[in-house]
Parts: structure tokens; C-alpha cells; sequence
């Protein structure tokens, strides 16, 4: 880990990106975008992890093994939830199978 | 370093303290290994009880010896203790904890309070489950599938998973430590490729353990709280998914069978290279393979569910990438085969469980890609093929691996060694007896009997009295190192500091180590496993080992 | 890897310097990434519980969104608000005692506890409300709706999740509470200032869980009136 300080003013910015993104999901919740309701709502959210881990984590500013732990625990998360969701998304009757 | 000296410098068991306190809040990871010995070993001998109940009601065909209720509670128990009391925490907790900091060359691991308060919660958690045990047990089955568990059956389920999560965080606490300590306190000189293979392959364990404990944890504390606060996150009558517990629940439990397996294999990579006396061949092949046995287990849990409602296609998916993860599982054997050839081998009691244990757990993987693929399954599943299956590997492989690697270890932990006679037959009678009690079974599981079954037809009495009198063989094999290594402790001969003229840091401390594991922090420039250029000091071996090299 | 001098026997270092590190860096680097280490466990266990909330939410969206509506959504942003706000004060603590400034770390400190609290405090009214209106699954669930048996699904996963996650601030405040008095001792400078740092890093882990848990459970089909 480096000795960098971050300076209070990154710390400000992202504080102030947050409360933007924040208030943007919220406002988008009430709009109709079909299908895009979601993924914009998980882009945007994303988005804020990724700042906080980024900067507030200071993830920025770590060494590439703090990077790779969290980018690990992140995929086996997502392994974890895909193949769930993809074995939920083919059940279903198949033709001659009960 | 003289071996029968009574101003030998103090070590980890002489200095530092002999009371009560001294161990119970030691820091020491060789202390709390030994104190790991002593609480696994209790919880064995329980696990082994209700083998010995279960196979004690199989010796007739008829349900006569007890309910069936009660058979289902022995099993159930047979399970978790087995599963989570001890294979789990093993061979990580207690030759881990000792030497994964010898090994590397560091004064202990990285964080030696959270080490004890594993511990601590190791047996918490034992207090929990045997109380548990003791009002009745559980009935579900070490699976826990809903919606028995959380709503029908009336036994202490919530209870017994208290217990269970809290070990899963006992577990974390080893793994944590563990990936922490190898990469940030290895000795100078020692680059990843000069580190011993028992190491790769706990750092390969502790991945798992992190990445699979808590997914289990939360999903068993949602059938806690299913239970007792009546939240219906698995109540079918709501449109719960039944289906959906069994992927949460496996996505750990299959990974948890390489937490069991992959530190054998570790030991197992040890014995092999210092009773044939050459380096371990393949040796980056078998350290990535380890680490492809920890990813590639992750991709497979599906395996356990061909019959269960998920999907054809995750079906045939996870058959495919069942059979893939035998494969770094295989280049391993081979490279152990290939190390042994033109090596200079030796018959002592750690090699006799390091041979056994490569023709068992090839047996076991074998039969395990049978039964990966779907269409043998749907035959197989919950009958006793799957049973001798996965005992094959968990006992013919991971108990061999621990107790090779106690024999193998015995010396440096304790500064003395055991008989080797009764070592050797307790090895012998450990893998006849193994094979007794579970070859039948694969019999019996393809001729269709079922697991988890208190009663049988007829016909297959014969295999199952063969099974239960092979159990009691492999239960007097266990018993006899429990005699012998007590007895050792007090009258076994000391040895020095290297007894079997081993490579390896371990190898080049005193037996038992300083309380700080080196007189002067090691410094490594040689490759793992060098034979050739080793030079072991006449002083370092014991009388024993001169003598055994006589007979070889 | 340690690449730093090796300190022979018994080093005279830092008071703070524990005696199976070499070195306070050496120290600093294992302590931090012991703390990634358990962040990842808990992104899988937190993992779980996002899993099946997928799972139920694709079974049975409209039921989510009819439960998702008798949610507060200005209480929940309010907290969103609350909480990303004690990440802020988070991070000035951990640059206060990063440079040596004992009281501005404590009173950084108490911020994020006052913060922390403010958001469990609005938890508290929320949960009421819920108890008032007969929306606890397993004390007396009674649903209006169409929907009954998902929203008592999506309640059971609300009180779980969002308890879990209230367990983790609770257990959180009490770390930082513990972080006081040696702040304000003058404990953390610029050499060691690793508890407040990895402390940091356990708060903002618990931001992130709730800046995924707010979208997806108070904004669930509010576009569709």
C-alpha cells in the first residue's frame, strides 16, 4: 500500500458524485424506460461502487494485488449468480421431456 | 544438534510456559495446532461413533436395531461432524497452522490472535452441535434440503446450524491467515516457485475456503431464520425455490470436498518427494493444478443436482465441467508416478499412507467421472456408489493424507518418534480395512441399493456385513496410532533435526522448533525439493532412520 | 512481497510493531490486505442473499413492484444520502489520522458514528411502520394486494437483507467507537494509522451494500403507476 494521501478535495468530488448519482437514480426510477429502467439503475450504482472503491477505498492508489482480490471476489460473485440465473432461465418444459 | 541432551536450548513446548493459560492463550501457531489435534481428534472419535451406529443397524436387512427416525439422526450426524468438525479443518488447522510459517520461514502467521480465536470458535461451535446432539440430533441429512429442514422436520436443525456457521467462521479465520501470510511473509529469496507444494496447495485450500464459507453460512442462516423467525425465503407455499437452496448450498459444498482434498495432496506431494528421495516431477504443473482444482471447482456444483429440477442444460453444462476438473486433479497422480520412478524409495510409515493414497483417490476420481456423467447418474444418484465414491476420497484420500502427514511431521512437532512397527501395521490395517468397508458399497450402489436407507432387501446382506466388518478393521487401524503417539510422547526416541534427511525449511530446525521457529531467519537460494546437492549432517538424522536405511 | 530490511532477534521498533512482522510496512501491508481478504467474504455472503432476491425478483416482478411501493422512498433516500454522507466523514477520518491530526480523527470519528446512527435510527421508524401495517412475514402478514404471497417473498428478503446489513453498521459503529480514545491520544500518524484505515475500509464495504440495496428494493417498477 502507498503512503499517498488523498486529498480532501477527491474525497469532496466523489462525495459530490455520489449524491448526483443518487438523486439521477431515483429521478430515472420515474421514467418509463421499458426494459432500460433496470440496467440503468445497476449502471449508475456500478458506477458509485466503483467510485467509492476507487477513491474512498483507495483501491486508486493500491498495489495490484488489493485490485485483484476485489476483482476475484466480484466474479465468483458473478459466477455464483449466473449460472443460477441461467439454469432458472432454462427450465421450463422441453419438447418429449417431461 | 545432540539428540539425548538435557541442556538442549528451549523450544516452543519447553520455553514459554507449561500452565493452563500458557496454552490456552498462546499465540503460537504451533501451539494452537496441537490444540487443533486435540479438539479434531475428539470430534473424529464422535464422527466415528455414528459410523460405527450406522453400520452397526446395516448388518441386517430389516430396520431392527433402531427407528428409523434414529437411523436418519446417525447418519445426519455421521455427516456433519465428519464434514464440518473434521475433514474441513484437518490437515489447514493442524499441520498447516504448524508449519505454513516454518515453511515459508516467517516467526508465525500474520495474524496470530485471529489464529486463536478460530480455535476458540472451532470449539464453540463443537459445544453447540454436541449439545444438539445430545437433545436428539438432526434428522435432514448433512444437506439440510428444504423444505424438510425449514419447515417439517422436528429435530434441533436451527441449532445444529448455529453451530455449523459459527465454524464457518473459525474456517474463514484459517484460510484468511493463510493467503495473507504466504504472499506477504515468505523469507527473503523464496519466489513462488522455490515454495514447497504443501504450501501452493494451502494457498490453493484457503482461496476456497474464502471465496465458498460465506455463501454456505448465509444460506444456512436463512434456514435458521426460516425456522425460527417464519421468514419464507425457501416456503414453497409462497413460490420459494427448493431448487434454489440446493444451488446455494452446493455452490459451497462442492468446493468444500477440495478444501478436504487439496491439503492431502499437498502432504501427499511431500512424502512423495523425501521417501524417494528426488524432486517432485511436474512440480509448476502440479502447483497450477492446484490452483485450477480451486477455480474449476467452483464451476461444477451442479454435479450433485442432475436429478433435482434444475435444467437439462445446466445438467449436461456441469457434467462437461465436471469431467475437466478431474483433469488437474490426474496430472497430479501422474506426476507423483513419475517422481517415484528412478527414485530411491523407502517403506516408512508416511510413504505406506502416500502409496495408498494415490491408488485410492485414483479410484475415487475415477469412479467420480463416472457418476459425472448425467446418464450414469440418474442411476446412481442417493444410492451407495455415490457413498463409496466420495469415501474413497475423503477417507482413502484426505484421512491417509493427514495421518501420513502426522507420521511424517510427528518428529518435528513433538521431537520424538514412534515405533515404526505398530506405525506400519496400523497403515496396513487402515488400507485393508478401508477397502473392506467401501468396496462393497460401490457393489451395492450399482446393484441399486439406496443411501440413507435404514433397511434393505435381502440379497444385500452379504456385501453389508462385509462392509461393517471392514469397519471395525478400520477402526482398530485408527485407534492404534491414538495408543502409539501418546506413548511416544513420553518414551519415544528424540530425534534431531531432520530425522529423514528431508528437504524443506522445517527440515533445518531444531525438533521441536524454537518457540520463534529459527535461531537465525532463514535466507532460501535453492530450488524446492534439490536431492542431489543435499547435505544432511549425520548428527540431524535419529538412530531410527540409520538403521531403516539398513533395510532398504 | 517483503522486500524491506529484515530486522534481526528482537527489533527495538515502533511500540505498534507486532512481533511476527519484520517491519511496521510489512505490518501495514498484511493488515490491510488481511482486511480485503474478509471484505471479499462478505461480498459473498452478502452475495447470497442478492442471489435469491435475482432469483425471486425474475419469478415474480409484479409482486416485487406491489411490495416494493409500500416502501418510503424519501426515508430511503434520505439514508442512501446518510450514508454515502459517513463515507465522506470516513474518509476525512482516515486522512486526519493519516496526518497526525489527533482531535480532527476523533471528531471525524464521531461523525461517522452520528451518521451511522442517524441512518439506523430512520431503519427503526421504517421497520415500525412495517410492524404497524401487518408487513412482517411471520408475525402476522397480512397483504391487500393481489400479490400476497410474492410480497411476503419480498418482505422476508427486505427484514433479511436490510437486517443484515443493519448487523454490520452496528457491529461498525462499535469498531469506530473503539478508535476514539486512541485517536485522541495521538496514536495515529503518518507511520501507523492502519486501524482507522482498515476500519474505513469495512464502512465503505457497508455503503456499497446499501448503494445496491436501495435501488433494488425501493425502486422496483416506480415508473408504471
Amino acid at each position: 500500500m502507498s503512503e499517498h494521501v488523498v486529498s480532501r478535495k477527491t474525497y469532496f468530488l466523489i462525495f459530490g458524485a455520489l449524491m448526483v448519482g443518487t438523486a439521477l437514480t431515483v429521478a430515472v426510477a420515474f421514467v418509463d424506460l421499458g426494459i432500460f429502467n433496470d440496467v440503468v439503475m445497476l449502471t449508475i450504482a456500478v458506477a458509485k461502487a466503483l467510485l467509492v472503491i476507487l477513491f474512498f477505498m483507495h483501491v486508486r492508489y493500491s498495489g495490484r494485488l488489493t485490485a485483484l482480490a476485489v476483482a476475484s471476489g466480484f466474479l465468483f460473485l458473478l459466477i455464483l449468480m449466473g449460472i443460477v440465473v441461467a439454469d432458472y432461465l432454462a427450465r421450463g418444459p422441453l419438447p418429449g421431456v417431461g | 544438534m545432540s539428540t539425548t541432551s538435557h541442556a538442549a536450548p528451549a523450544n516452543y513446548l519447553t520455553g514459554g510456559g507449561w500452565d493452563l493459560k500458557s496454552w490456552l492463550l498462546t499465540r503460537d501457531h504451533k501451539r494452537i495446532g496441537i490444540l487443533y489435534i486435540l479438539s479434531i481428534t475428539v470430534f473424529f472419535f464422535i464422527g466415528a461413533l455414528f459410523a460405527l451406529l450406522v453400520r452397526l443397524e446395516l448388518l441386517t436387512p430389516a430396520g431392527d436395531m433402531v427407528q428409523p427416525d434414529s437411523y436418519n439422526r446417525f447418519f445426519t450426524m455421521h455427516g456433519i461432524v465428519m464434514i464440518f468438525f473434521f475433514l474441513i479443518p484437518s490437515i489447514p488447522a493442524t499441520l498447516g497452522n504448524f508449519l505454513v510459517p516454518i515453511m515459508i520461514g516467517a516467526k508465525d502467521l500474520a495474524f496470530p490472535r485471529i489464529n486463536l480465536a478460530s480455535w476458540y470458535l472451532y470449539n464453540i461451535a463443537g459445544v453447540i452441535t454436541l449439545w444438539a446432539i445430545l437433545a436428539g440430533g438432526v434428522d435432514t441429512g448433512w444437506t439440510f434440503y428444504t423444505p424438510f429442514s425449514t419447515s417439517y422436520s422436528e429435530s434441533y436443525v436451527a441449532l445444529v446450524l448455529v453451530g455449523i456457521f459459527i465454524n464457518g467462521f473459525s474456517s474463514i479465520f484459517t484460510g484468511l491467515n493463510f493467503i495473507v501470510t504466504i504472499h506477504r511473509m515468505r523469507a527473503p529469496g523464496l519466489t513462488w516457485f522455490r515454495l514447497p507444494l504443501f504450501i501452493w496447495s494451502h494457498y490453493a485450500t484457503s482461496l476456497i475456503i474464502v471465496l465458498g464459507t460465506p455463501v454456505v453460512a448465509i444460506t444456512l442462516l436463512l434456514v435458521v431464520v426460516e425456522r425460527v423467525f417464519r421468514l419464507g425465503i425457501f416456503d414453497p407455499a409462497l413460490g420459494g425455490d427448493p431448487v434454489l437452496y440446493q444451488h446455494l448450498f452446493w455452490f459451497y459444498s462442492h468446493p468444500a470436498v477440495y478444501i478436504m482434498i487439496l491439503p492431502a495432496m499437498g502432504v501427499i506431494s511431500e512424502l512423495v518427494a523425501a521417501f524417494s528421495r528426488k524432486r517432485i516431477f511436474g512440480y509448476h504443473f502440479v502447483a497450477f493444478a492446484s490452483i485450477a482444482i480451486a477455480v474449476l471447482g467452483f464451476l461444477v456444483w451442479g454435479h450433485h443436482m442432475f436429478v433435482a429440477g434444475q435444467s437439462v442444460y445446466a445438467g449436461m453444462v456441469f457434467s462437461v465441467l465436471s469431467m475437466l476438473v478431474a483433469i488437474p486433479s490426474a496430472i497430479k497422480v501422474f506426476n507423483w508416478t513419475a517422481t517415484l520412478y528412478g527414485g530411491s524409495i523407502s517403506r516408512e510409515t508416511p510413504m505406506l499412507y502416500a502409496l495408498g493414497f494415490l491408488g485410492l483417490f485414483t479410484i475415487g476420481g475415477l469412479t467420480g467421472v463416472m457418476i459425472a456423467t448425467m446418464g450414469i447418474d440418474v442411476h446412481l444418484h442417493d444410492t451407495y456408489f455415490i457413498v463409496a465414491h466420495f469415501h474413497y476420497i475423503m477417507v482413502g484420500g484426505a484421512i491417509m493424507g493427514y495421518l501420513g502427514g502426522l507420521h511424517y511431521w510427528w518428529p518435528k512437532i513433538t521431537g520424538r518418534m514412534y515405533p515404526a512397527f505398530w506405525s506400519r501395521v496400523s497403515a496396513i490395517l487402515v488400507f485393508v480395512g478401508f477397502n473392506l468397508t467401501f468396496f462393497p458399497q460401490f457393489i451395492l450402489g450399482y446393484l441399486g441399493m439406496p443411501r440413507r436407507y435404514w433397511a434393505y432387501p435381502p440379497e444385500f446382506q452379504v456385501l453389508n456385513v462385509l462392509s461393517t466388518a471392514g469397519a471395525t478393521i478400520l477402526g482398530i487401524g485408527y485407534l492404534l496410532p491414538f495408543t502409539y503417539l501418546f506413548w511416544s510422547l513420553k518414551y519415544g526416541q528424540r530425534v534431531g533435526d531432520n530425522p529423514w534427511g528431508a528437504t524443506g525449511l522445517e527440515w533445518q530446525t531444531s525438533s521441536p522448533p524454537p518457540t520463534e521457529n529459527f535461531l537465525t531467519p532463514p535466507v532460501v537460494t535453492t530450488e524446492p525439493y534439490d536431492y542431489r546437492d543435499l547435505h544432511v549432517p549425520p548428527e540431524s538424522r535419529s538412530p531410527l532412520s540409520r538403521e531403516e536405511e539398513e533395510y532398504a | 512481497m517483503p522486500d524491506a530490511a529484515h530486522a534481526h532477534g528482537h527489533a527495538h521498533g515502533h511500540p505498534a510493531l507486532q512481533h511476527q512482522f519484520d517491519t511496521l510496512e510489512q505490518q501495514k501491508e498484511s493488515s490491510t490486505f488481511g482486511m480485503w481478504v474478509f471484505l471479499v467474504t462478505e461480498i459473498m455472503f452478502f452475495g447470497g442473499l442478492f442471489t435469491i432476491y435475482m432469483i425471486y425478483r425474475m419469478a415474480s416482478y409484479e409482486g416485487f413492484a406491489e411490495a416494493s411501493h409500500e416502501l418510503d422512498i424519501v426515508l430511503g433516500s434520505i439514508n442512501t444520502a446518510v450514508l454515502i454522507g459517513s463515507s465522506l466523514t470516513m474518509a476525512m477520518a482516515v486522512w486526519a489520522a493519516q496526518t497526525g491530526r489527533a482531535r480532527t480523527t476523533a471528531n471525524f470519528l464521531v461523525a461517522t458514528i452520528v451518521l451511522g446512527s442517524v441512518f439506523l435510527g430512520i431503519k427503526v421508524v421504517e421497520y415500525a411502520e412495517k410492524f404497524h401495517h401487518d408487513h412482517v412475514p411471520g408475525w402476522g402478514f397480512a397483504w391487500e394486494g393481489p400479490h400476497a404471497d410474492a410480497a411476503e417473498l419480498f418482505y422476508s428478503l427486505y427484514f433479511a437483507m436490510t437486517g443484515l446489513h443493519a448487523v454490520h453498521m452496528i457491529i461498525g459503529i462499535g469498531v469506530l467507537a473503539a478508535l476514539i480514545r486512541p485517536a485522541l491520544r495521538g496514536r495515529y500518524d503518518a507511520s501507523y494509522y492502519n486501524p482507522v484505515e482498515i476500519t474505513g475500509l469495512y464502512w465503505h464495504f457497508v455503503d456499497i451494500v446499501w448503494i445496491f440495496l436501495f435501488p433494488l428494493l425501493y425502486l422496483i417498477g416506480r415508473h408504471v403507476t
